[in-house]
Formats: C-alpha cells, structure tokens, sequence
C-alpha cells in the first residue's frame, strides 16, 4: 500500500519511511502541513500518518480539510499528546485512529494496516470464516469444524474483532481499545489472559492453530496455510 | 534628606495634606460665615434698639415740644450705658445730650450709619458708634447713638482667634499626617523589603505583621497564606522531581547498563539482538511510567474535567472486573464483584475505570504469595472482592484482598506518589497507582482510604453522586468509542 507520513522530525520521517518500504509498502514524506494537504488530495495514498504538531498548518487542520473535501482516506493521527481529550479532540476533526508518541513501529503498522482493510461503512458483512473457524455476527455462533463453541459475549467481541481483521497484527492496545473500549494500559497484561483463554476454546483439541502470538507485536488469526 | 523627600512624597503624606486643606477651606467657611452671621445679628439688634427709642423720643417731642425732648435728652445722658445722645438747635449750638458734637459722618445724613466719637478722655475718633440722626420740627436736630466699639472689638478679637485656631490646625494636622504617613511608609518599606527578599529566593520568609490586625496586617496576612501555599507546592514540586529523578534515573541506568552489556558479550548478533529485545521491553516499562506521570499531573492541574459525563457505575465495576475475571482467575483467586444498579455519577468513566482497574490489579497482585499462584483448593480459595454501596450522597467502590495488606502507619504514605512499600519492593510495578487513584479521586471531589480488611487490605474509593448532568451532555468519551 502507499503511505504518506506528513511528519516534521526529519528522523522521525525517514526512520517510518524506511520501514515501512521494509514492510513492503511505499511511503511518500511532506514535511510540513500545507505541503502534506497538497500531496494528500492528489489521493494517490491508501492511507495518511498525519503528525499533530506541523509548521505552517497543524495536523488536525489537514484531516479537517481533507474530510470537508470529501475525502474518505483513512487517517492516523501521530501525537505527543496522549490524554484522554486529545484523542476525542483527534477523532472529532476525522481521523480515524489515534497513536501517541513514544510508540512501537509494529504498533504503528498494525494500526495502518488495520485502517486500510476496514471495510466501507455501508458494507455489512454479516459472517466472518476462518480456515473451519466460523463466526456469525447476527445469531452471534461460533462454530469449528461443524461444531459449536460457546462463547462469553466479551470473548465473542474478541474474537470478532480478530476475525475481522484476519491475517493482519493485531496489537494488545487495540484490542483494549477496540473489544473493552480503555485506552489505559493496565498495569498486567489483562489481554494475554484472555486470549489464552479464547484460545483454549477455539484452538485446543485441533490439530492446527488458529490464532496466533506474534512475538514483540500482537496477535493474529489466520489460516495456517499461509 | 532622601528619607524627608520620600516621606513628603508618599501617599499616605499627599493624602493627608490633601485632607489637610479641605478641612482648612471647609473651617475657614464655617467660621467666616458664623462671623458674618453673628455681626450681621448684633448690628440690626442695635438699630431696632435705636429706632425704638427714636420712636419715643419723638412721641415726647409730639407730646412736650422741644423743651420736654431736652430734658429727656439730658436726662438719659447721664444714666450709665452706651447711649449716646446730641441735640442741636438750628444754629447748631448744642442744647443736651453726652456727645460735644454731631459726627462729620451723620452730618446731613437721612440714614443712620457707623461713626466714630471721642471718648470720656477726650481722644477723638477712638470709640466705634452706630447712629441715626433725626431732624426735629423747629430746626433741632436730634442725634441718637449706641456705643459698639466693645462689641467691634469683640468681634475682631474672636476673628483673630479664628484664625489663629485655624492655622494651629492646619500645622497639628500636617504634624499628624507626617507622623502616620511615617509609621505606614515605615510599615510598606518593612513589606517591601521582606518581598525582596523572598524573591530574592528566601521562601521560607514572611511579611511582617503589625499585630493591630488592621487593612495592612490582613494584607500582609492572605499574602502570607499566599507564600506558605507556594512554598509547600515548591517543596512538593522537588520532592517530586527528586522522586522523578529517581525513579526514572534507575530504569534509564538499566536501559544503558543492558545495551553496554549487549556490546561487550563476544558471541555477537545473537547477544545484540537479545539486547535490543531487552532495551525495547525497558524502554516502554519507562515510556509506562513517564505516562503515569504525566497523567496524574494532569488530574492533579484539573486538565480534563471537560470530558466528564453521566454514567452509570455499576457497569464501570462490572466491565473491570470482568477484565480481571480471568486474571484473578489464573493466579488462584476469585474475584467477586457486586454492585446495585441504577445509581448514576458524572465523571470520566476512562480514568474511573483506570482507577478501580488499578486498585483491582494491586488487590490480585498482593493476594498472590511471593512464591507465586497458590494451587486453587477450592473452598479455601482467597478472594478478592469488588464491590459499591450508597453511602450518603457518595458511593463507594471497595477493593479488598485477603493479602499481607498495609500496617495503619504506611496507608497514608503508600497513597504518595512513588511510595512503594519496603515489602511490595520485589513486586512489578511502577508507585504510582495508588497515587493515580487519588489524583482520579480527588479529580472527581472524591477520595481513597487503605483501611484493614482482618486480614488483608480494604481499598475504599469514594465518590459523590452530585451533579447529574442531563442525558445530552453523553461523555465525549463514547465519541471515541469505535467497538463495532
């Protein structure tokens, strides 16, 4: 996918820049805020990393401008300022993710690539699959192999949440985020318990792994055929 | 000499001359108009006196002719008292009366008016006179007067005194305003130097106080209330960027000592990488910390009170515990949680939920022997509990664990920032959650108290239910609420 980090820290640029082609993605820099608008509505990008503080024009005036545009590119808003009214105030003016600094560079491109996979609104998917893994968002049942699981309705958001984003990262913050809505990082590592336990339910007693612990990034659920 | 020319050119000084001459003009007004008054009072009671006797005087002329009026004339002449008569013939010859002559200032003259005679020693002109000249049928002209030259008199020695009193109250009053002005100029100076010096970095310094209890001293009071409330949020200030220093000085140690390690090990890439692993994990327990940090300084300057909202805390309680269920679960505890329903409290349902996370994960974390989970025996199991109560206008959110708990002298220190107790040293963690709970807390106009829970810790975290907004002002929160 192509990216457009509008960052002013020249090091900070280069170093997403790098790896994010590392990544295998292609990543375009502006340095300043009107020049990022600039080369933001030209719409060659699949998605905006947008820096909050930017000379010339801030970060939250570009999103601004782009969505009274009509543009619908998703955007990560990139911030030293992380309490809890920054991130509403970043939401408000249209970005559709929040990412304060210091962060994780796989942090950073799961939420990216969490972005561009996220389906049009209006597009209802109604049933999520996975290898024999399968998931009905309106009768609200899992089934494996034909068989029914018997969820809790927090792990049943867990698992949807995974599924939705199925073979891509998904880190431990977004699902905090996402499955319990806290954007506090508790002091244990609530998440790694839970998912033990969905994964006791979805994965014991089958010969091949469903949902699976990316080292130093997050977790994921795929197929593991690829 | 710079201390007279101060002290003429301070304010107390200016206002007091100021006062000075109004109340100099305003006297000078009073009495000046008094004067006139009285002099004005006294001469017309001395013409109707004369024109009464006039009035007689005349009758008997009417009555006896020129003759009668002499005698009469010559008779009241000599009674002692202040009346002066004359009365001439036409020729101007004087016929009775004590005066030797008409005065040049009555001669010819239809009105009465002020003149001078000479008095019984002969001196011409000495004594002061009010006359009226009365010209009788026949040529006679009849001349009748009253001494006034007392009263005159009197009335010049009072005028004097006027002005005599008025400029001796004119010097006290600038002898006054001297003085006062001195002793406030003296108590300003006293203020102002005292001010230098605690700006000059002298904190622990106060300004002097009178002891009258007047305007001054209840100045120079809610300034000293002022300068002890600096200096306790400095010396707090210190202690925690002591703290600070600290507490993150250490990890920061750590970071440096494990990638210097990292550098030196001989088996090369392997070990780097193992490093580098090692100096990300550190890395972000420091960016966890310094985040914590910034937070409660946060609470603590008020900062986000704005994203307040109505919210219900029953399922505040419910959602942390059913986060930390399977937590609690996994290190051999049950976690029990209550709460009624229905109630409804404004706040910031993010850092309300932080906070009883924290108090829960502190209760698991201490429940949890040091020698790690203890095996579930089922009825024996520890537990902790999670629950809320109506207390008053508040509720109650209570944490308690059946751990080693908090001895009555350290509750109060372990709610301070970066206080870890010596026992919970061994223990991960950075020293700041319980303090992030009190900020939260205190945020919200509640509080937490560490009380015993026989045995272990009971953890109480009190907020008020006041204040209940109307539904359309939703916590901003739920605007950032993305969970399909």
């Amino acid at each position: 996918m192509r990216v457009l980090v509008i960052e002013d820290d020249r090091e900070t640029a280069q170093f997403l820049q790098r790896s994010l082609r590392e990544s295998g993605h292609t990543a375009d820099v502006a340095g300043d805020g009107e020049s990022g608008l600039a080369m933001a509505r030209e719409g060659r990008h699949d998605v905006l990393i947008v820096d909050r503080m930017l000379p010339r024009r801030d970060g939250l005036s570009v999103v601004q401008a782009l969505r009274s545009e009509g543009s619908r590119t998703p955007v990560l808003i990139l911030s030293a300022l992380g309490e809890v009214d920054d991130r509403v105030k970043g939401l408000r003016a249209g970005g559709d993710d929040y990412l304060t600094k210091p962060y994780a560079y796989t942090e950073l491109l799961a939420r990216i690539e969490a972005l561009t996979r996220r389906p049009a609104p209006e597009e209802q998917v109604t049933r999520y699959s996975v290898g024999d893994l399968s998931l009905d968002r309106l009768s609200h049942k899992v089934t494996r192999a034909g068989e029914p699981i018997l969820l809790q309705p927090r792990e049943f958001r867990l698992l949807e949440y995974l599924m939705k984003h199925a073979g891509q990262v998904v880190t431990r913050t977004m699902l905090l985020e996402n499955v319990w809505d806290y954007h506090f990082d508790p002091q244990t590592n609530v998440i790694d318990v839970h998912i033990s336990r969905l994964r006791s339910k979805i994965d014991k007693g089958f010969a091949k792994p469903l949902l699976h612990t990316v080292r130093g990034a997050g977790y994921m659920i795929r197929d593991g055929a690829d | 000499m710079t201390a007279l020319i101060r002290l003429l050119g301070s304010t107390p000084f200016r206002l007091a001359l100021a006062y000075m001459g109004a109340f100099v003009v305003a006297a000078a007004l009073v009495v000046g108009f008094i004067a006139w008054r009285a002099n004005d009072l006294l001469t017309n009671k001395v013409v109707e006196t004369l024109e009464a006797e006039v009035t007689g005087l005349r009758e008997q002329f009417q009555a006896g002719g020129p003759q009668r009026l002499a005698t009469i004339v010559a008779q009241r002449s000599l009674e002692p008292g202040s009346g002066l008569y004359l009365l001439v013939d036409a020729s101007g010859r004087k016929v009775a009366g004590n005066l030797d002559r008409v005065p040049r200032e009555l001669e010819g003259a239809q009105n009465g008016s002020v003149f001078a005679y000479a008095d019984e020693h002969g001196r011409r002109g000495s004594r002061l006179a009010v006359g009226v000249p009365l010209p009788v049928p026949g040529g006679f002209v009849l001349v009748v007067g009253r001494d006034i030259e007392d009263l005159s008199r009197f009335a010049r020695t009072m005028g004097q005194l006027g002005l005599w009193s008025i400029a001796l109250l004119a010097l006290l009053g600038i002898g006054a305003g001297l003085a006062a002005s001195r002793s406030v100029l003296k108590r300003i100076e006293a203020i102002t130097e005292a001010s230098r010096a605690i700006m000059g970095g002298d904190l622990s310094k106060r300004l002097p106080l009178h002891g009258s209890g007047d305007e001054l001293d209840r100045l120079s009071e809610s300034l000293n209330a002022m300068l002890a409330r600096i200096e306790e949020l400095i010396v707090a200030l210190r202690e925690v960027s002591d703290n600070i220093a600290h507490d993150l000085k250490t990890p920061l140690n750590r970071l440096r000592n494990r990638a210097e390690a990292a550098l030196r090990n001989p088996d090369g890439a392997a070990s780097y990488r193992d490093g580098l692993v090692k100096t990300i994990e550190e890395a972000d327990e420091l960016i966890k910390t310094f985040n914590s940090l910034l937070l409660i300084a946060r609470l603590e300057a008020g900062a986000v009170a704005e994203s307040m909202g109505p919210a219900d805390p029953a399922s505040i309680i419910s959602d942390v515990a059913e986060l930390y269920e399977p937590v609690a679960e996994e290190a051999g505890l049950h976690l029990d949680a209550s709460a009624p329903r229905g109630l409804a409290v404004v706040v910031n349902r993010e850092l309300v939920s932080q906070a009883v996370a924290n108090l829960v994960d502190n209760a698991i974390k201490y429940s949890v022997p040091d020698g790690g989970a203890r095996p579930g025996d089922g009825a024996g199991r520890p537990e902790v509990t999670l629950s809320m109560a109506r207390v008053g206008d508040s509720i109650e959110i209570t944490v308690a664990d059946r751990g080693p708990g908090v001895p009555p002298q350290d509750r109060e220190r372990a709610l301070q920032r970066f206080v870890r107790l010596e026992k919970s040293r061994s223990r991960p963690g950075s020293g700041l959650g319980l303090s992030l709970v009190a900020a939260v807390a205190r945020l919200h106009g509640g509080s937490i108290r560490l009380e015993d829970n026989a045995p272990g810790l009971r953890a109480v975290l009190t907020l008020p239910l006041r204040g209940v907004r109307p539904a359309t002002a939703a916590s901003p929160l739920r605007a950032g609420a993305n969970a399909p």
